[in-house]
């Protein structure tokens, strides 16, 4: 199978790394603080909107008619851009897209290519493939190159290395930029960052990014971001790749104007983001002579199959989701084993796999709708986790302990009898564990809650048994 | 054999069933009931613009027609340069004496070292502080707006709008040129989301705004 | 609840054939044994003029999930489905909604920190009800409660099976509700209680829990115990 999500089948269980992490006190510290600030920003530009609910209607609306006519949107976007000069390469997974972008760039004879923001290209791992074929991809987002210079991996969808701080950030670039010195504040981290990627961009002849939206109706491209390096990658080299998930897709030009207000909003919590660039096929004398598109399918035809889950694919990868949420906010990315993390990567994620890896995903969640409130496209996320949590148990992988223990309590819940005697059952079992009305320990697999929480015993005489005997009493 | 491009369009029409001829009906039929048209006057537009222009750090200086070149020296002056680089259609009139201007045909090292650029715009967005670039044969092609670290940038009252779905509306018209939108100077906050100017793009940004 | 809704002079009848309206199976994916759970609750509730739950996170699995599970059984089903769910209403909507009651004359002189379970907040959008009817009692101080609005990490089956976040999620809640200064901390769900309620009974925080059903019915200094 050639349809992967960077590494996350070989990810550990959900709950296995949420463990680790949340125990190192860093990162919770890094993301506490993290979260909390985009969630205030994101609060205050968004309460200044009277339209955000029609926004953002407008938006799941958009998308979900462009789904429904992919086909169409696809072929009159690849249309539009070829009669710009740009062509269109198609991949159905992953594989397929690594050997069309080396291809690329081998056809070019370039060792080198220089890489604006896109998470398309670690879910397919693309990095691994350019080295392989003996050509260094140089990761020019601030984060990712934080990342990339740390040998990490990325932890959020638009603050990718929201898990470092900045002592941790200048070792990185003192060991790797081969700098003798270095500030710790931030600007001079951001400065030294600035030379050091300076010289690619005037020199490497090949970039390749991703982009936020294609519209189809004039075969245009753009690219949503902040620290200029994306107008570099697209505007500066001779040869431009830009490797675009299929559900990128939006019919006009006229529908950015939502989405531009929705994403900066959501993500970043601006008004606007500092750049965006759009661009139409080759424009003589200003760019790119060479620009390709390679559309990725990847999993992504299979989620568009599944009609109660098909929404996963209007996201537009604000991270919104990410900071609202409350296991997010206790693990940090890594716990997802995946490049999409957060509440929409524990849906996108499985999805992408055929539901085959990544089963824990779906259960990485309380189900509080967090994520569905702050959606700027208002994926219902929650029914989603459902819906796959469904999927995982029909096609039988829930744990077996679970799955005993779900189908015995569903015997005793289908019947009053049953739960009648359960619960005079349960007031015998639980006597040696009682102190005071509390029990505080539980023996094997129930500890789990007992670990950390007392449990109230139950009650002598449970709520039924009290009317019961009112009734008979003649208290009514 | 079936080509890849077969394939994909096959598996999304087994998902979706295929497009129907209501697309276009159905298109049509998407709710926007968000905020299209701005409601402030010009004043109060041109007012919220520099407001926005000044909480991301831009520079407003204010001229009225025929006073461009004056405020483009006091600027460079006030910057400390002896010239920029611009597009080779900028107009003559803009350019004050005393101070060298470079028309395109820089190298990127040259631009690279080049004390800045001067260029005009396609239009602004008052509720974002954005301003427009279109990059047509005459106006700056992208590089020159890009790799200097100063933009000096000239705005005219007229070419204001207030919303930004006016905005991408009058973009709509030019959009098969490239197009750059820029509200403030390069920015990151990947930092301990403590946010730094100037990362790649220009850091230093001013406007004059013509009215 | 039993005692204020006859407070208020109307008749409560308890029908001992429920279980359980399936909320546990469903939401872990169990949505085969889930259905014979909606179509005993359906069987047993029959008839009754208004069916009043306690619990948010129950009210909201009939009204969000019913329709949707009926959808794939038959027409007699989808009907039942239908006819129930208007007359189904969580206890502080049929107090304040359906009855037009914020007072229900209770006493309870103490301080108050009221959590807002995510179903009670996003799914069934109770808004101030609760905090109304809070409102309305004698003596008891309502104080905020920090970061209200954020899951205290019970989830149904979440907190067995990521036991860890659970717990990291509700030891941030438990710090807000002792923060809050409240002697007591109260909801509208009795699984957010259990699961806060533990915490704060095993670090023997001085602080108790309890269902707002339970504060409604106070009626002298002692409370319910």
């Amino acid at each position: 199978m050639s349809t992967y999500v960077g590494d996350a089948a070989k990810a550990p269980k959900f709950q296995t790394a949420a463990k680790a992490l949340v125990a190192d006190t860093q990162v919770r510290h890094n993301v506490r603080h993290a979260t909390d600030i985009i969630r205030q920003k994101r609060a205050k530009v968004v309460g200044e909107m009277a339209d955000w609910e029609e926004l953002r209607e407008s938006g799941h609306e958009i998308k979900q008619h462009t789904l429904r006519h992919l086909d169409f949107y696809l072929e009159q976007f690849e249309t539009k851009c070829t009669a710009a000069g740009g062509t269109v390469h198609w991949a159905r997974d992953a594989d397929e897209a690594n050997g069309i972008i080396v291809g690329l760039v081998n056809s070019q004879q370039a060792k080198e290519v220089i890489k604006v923001k896109t998470m398309t290209s670690d879910e397919i791992k693309l990095n691994v493939a350019l080295e392989a074929a003996g050509i260094t991809p140089y990761e020019t987002d601030l984060a990712d190159l934080i990342v990339q210079l740390g040998e990490d991996k990325p932890s959020h969808i638009v603050v990718p290395a929201l898990h470092r701080n900045r002592m941790e950030i200048r070792r990185i670039f003192l060991d790797k930029m081969n700098l003798s010195e270095l500030g710790y504040k931030p600007e001079d981290l951001a400065a030294a960052a600035r030379s050091y990627l300076r010289e690619k961009f005037l020199r490497v002849p090949v970039a390749i990014s991703g982009a936020n939206f294609a519209v189809a109706e004039t075969g245009s491209v753009c690219v949503v971001e902040s620290e200029g390096n994306g107008r570099m990658c697209v505007s500066l080299p001779k040869v431009l790749i830009s490797l675009i998930g299929i559900e990128k897709v939006i019919p006009t030009f006229q529908d950015l104007e939502v989405f531009l207000q929705t994403l900066p909003r959501s993500a970043t919590g601006e008004r606007m983001n500092p750049y965006n660039s759009i661009w139409t096929g080759v424009t003589p004398e200003d760019g790119p002579q060479e620009f390709h598109v390679v559309l990725l399918d990847n999993g992504r035809t299979k989620v568009l199959a599944d009609r109660e889950a098909r929404e996963t694919l209007d996201c537009i990868r604000c991270g919104a989701c990410l900071n609202a949420c409350p296991v997010y906010r206790q693990t940090g990315g890594h716990a997802y084993g995946s490049v999409y993390g957060g509440p929409i990567g524990a849906i996108l994620t499985p999805q992408l796999q055929s539901m085959q890896h990544s089963q824990t995903l779906p259960y990485a969640s309380s189900l509080c709708g967090a994520c569905y409130e702050v959606c700027p496209v208002k994926i219902n996320i929650p029914e989603i986790l459902v819906h796959l949590r469904n999927k995982v148990v029909e096609q039988g992988d829930a744990p077996w302990e679970e799955k005993m223990a779900m189908k015995a309590a569903a015997y005793v819940l289908d019947s009053p009898e049953r739960l009648e005697r359960a619960r005079n059952v349960g007031r015998i079992a639980q006597k040696p564990f009682v102190k005071n009305g509390v029990i505080s320990h539980l023996p094997g697999g129930l500890d789990a809650w007992t670990s950390v929480r007392d449990l109230p015993a139950l009650p002598e005489e449970s709520f039924r048994e009290w009317w019961v005997k009112r009734e008979r009493e003649g208290q009514v | 054999m079936t080509s890849a491009r077969q394939e994909i369009l096959e598996r999304i029409r087994n998902a979706t069933g295929g497009s129907t001829p209501g697309r276009e009906a159905e298109y049509a039929a998407v709710p926007r009931d968000y905020t299209c048209a701005g409601s402030l006057g010009a004043d109060e537009k041109l007012e919220l613009l520099v407001d926005r222009l000044n909480d991301y750090g831009a520079t407003v200086l204010f001229a009225k027609e025929g006073e461009i070149a004056a405020r483009v020296a006091g600027a460079l002056q006030a910057r400390n340069k002896s010239g920029l680089l611009i597009p080779r259609d900028l107009p003559r009139s803009w350019m004050p004496e005393g101070f060298n201007f470079f028309r395109e045909g820089a190298t990127y090292e040259e631009v690279d070292a080049s004390e800045g650029v001067l260029t005009d715009c396609a239009l602004a967005i008052a509720m974002t502080g954005s301003i427009v670039l279109r990059h047509s044969a005459g106006e700056a092609r992208r590089a020159l707006s890009l790799i200097p670290d100063y933009h000096l940038c000239v705005v005219f009252a007229g070419q204001v709008v207030e919303t930004v779905a006016e905005g991408v509306r009058q973009m709509r018209a030019f959009a098969d040129i490239p197009i750059t939108t820029i509200a403030g100077p390069s920015a990151t906050a990947d930092i301990e989301m403590i946010r730094v100017k100037g990362v790649h793009g220009p850091r230093i940004l001013d406007v004059i705004l013509v009215a | 609840m039993v005692a204020v809704l006859e407070k208020l002079g109307h008749t409560v009848e308890f029908r001992p054939a429920q279980t359980c309206c399936g909320q546990m199976h469903y939401n872990t994916g169990y949505q085969r044994e889930a259905l014979p759970m909606m179509e005993h609750f359906l069987e047993v509730f029959r008839g009754a003029e208004a069916i009043c739950i306690p619990s948010s996170s129950c009210v909201a699995m009939i009204r969000d999930h019913y329709p949707k599970m009926a959808a794939h059984g038959d027409a007699a089903l989808k009907r039942a489905v239908k006819n129930m769910l208007p007359r189904v209403y969580e206890f502080t909507e049929l107090l304040v909604d359906k009855l037009g009651v914020t007072d229900v004359g209770a006493f309870f002189p103490h301080s108050v920190a009221l959590h807002p379970s995510c179903h009670s907040l996003r799914s069934l959008n109770l808004g101030d009800r609760p905090a109304k009817l809070l409102g309305s009692v004698r003596g008891l101080t309502l104080v905020d409660l920090p970061d209200a609005q954020e899951c205290c990490g019970f989830g149904g089956t979440f907190a067995v099976k990521n036991a860890d976040v659970s717990a990291a999620m509700l030891s941030d809640k438990v710090r807000c509700v002792l923060n809050s200064g409240a002697e007591v901390c109260a909801a509208v769900d009795n699984s957010c209680l259990m699961h806060i309620g533990g915490a704060l009974s095993r670090q023997r925080a001085g602080v108790r829990v309890l269902h707002l059903a339970e504060i409604l019915a106070s009626r002298d200094e002692k409370g319910v115990a």
